[in-house]
């Protein structure tokens, strides 16, 4: 998979339901933040949790998201910002 | 959405303890077993290892500390890839159980 997303787009996690083994935590799902870096490709751990070959390799990336955009009442001052590695096909671009 | 039992972001939960601690002799072994299993014998992966953890039995998750669930993981796993039967467990585990205690 060729990465599609540049550093700065910005990108909403996927709100999708699943079972099984994710490295998405479920409290980012649904949010939009910023590519802040490519970490490169790596096989997918979804299908590497069962025994597959995590084949095609899946572009990582770190995405930061705002506080203040993930939970209702955060307290803190409204720069403060939380970076998540996600692969690319739990994002989707948006404008 | 349905959350795993890890994936506790964001729910209230009591304090986490940071204090630091010591391992003992049987949480290195057991860190020890799994770079040997992940590393160049490629029996089992790193994420088959969280798979098998997430998947603990709710009750069991929560009692077990942090190594106990990785060998509970661990144990699962190679059992269902066949490289150990759960007989030659339980057979190995009920003869440690009789050699005397060292502690």
């Amino acid at each position: 998979m060729k990465p599609l997303y540049p550093i700065g787009a910005r990108v909403t996690v996927s709100d999708r339901e699943t079972t099984g083994h994710m490295r998405t935590p479920t409290y980012i799902r649904g949010k939009t933040g910023m590519i802040e870096r490519r970490c490169g490709s790596f096989r997918n751990p979804e299908t590497l949790a069962y025994g597959g070959n995590g084949m095609p390799e899946q572009p990582l990336y770190r995405v930061r998201f705002l506080q203040h955009d993930i939970w209702t009442n955060y307290l803190g001052p409204p720069q403060d910002t939380v970076d998540i590695e996600i692969y690319q096909h739990w994002l989707e671009r948006t404008v | 959405m349905t959350r795993g039992i890890h994936d506790i972001g964001g729910l209230s939960e009591d304090p986490i303890d940071p204090s630091e601690h010591d391992y003992a002799l049987w949480e290195k072994q057991i860190d020890a077993l799994m770079v040997l299993l992940s590393g160049e014998k490629k029996l089992l992966r790193v994420d088959e290892l969280r798979r098998g953890i997430e998947s603990l039995d709710i009750d069991a998750y929560n009692e077990l500390s942090y190594y106990e669930r990785w060998i509970a993981s661990i144990s699962k796993i190679l059992v269902e890839k066949e490289i150990l039967s759960a007989k030659e467990l339980s057979d190995r585990m009920a003869e440690i159980s009789t050699r005397p205690s060292n502690s």
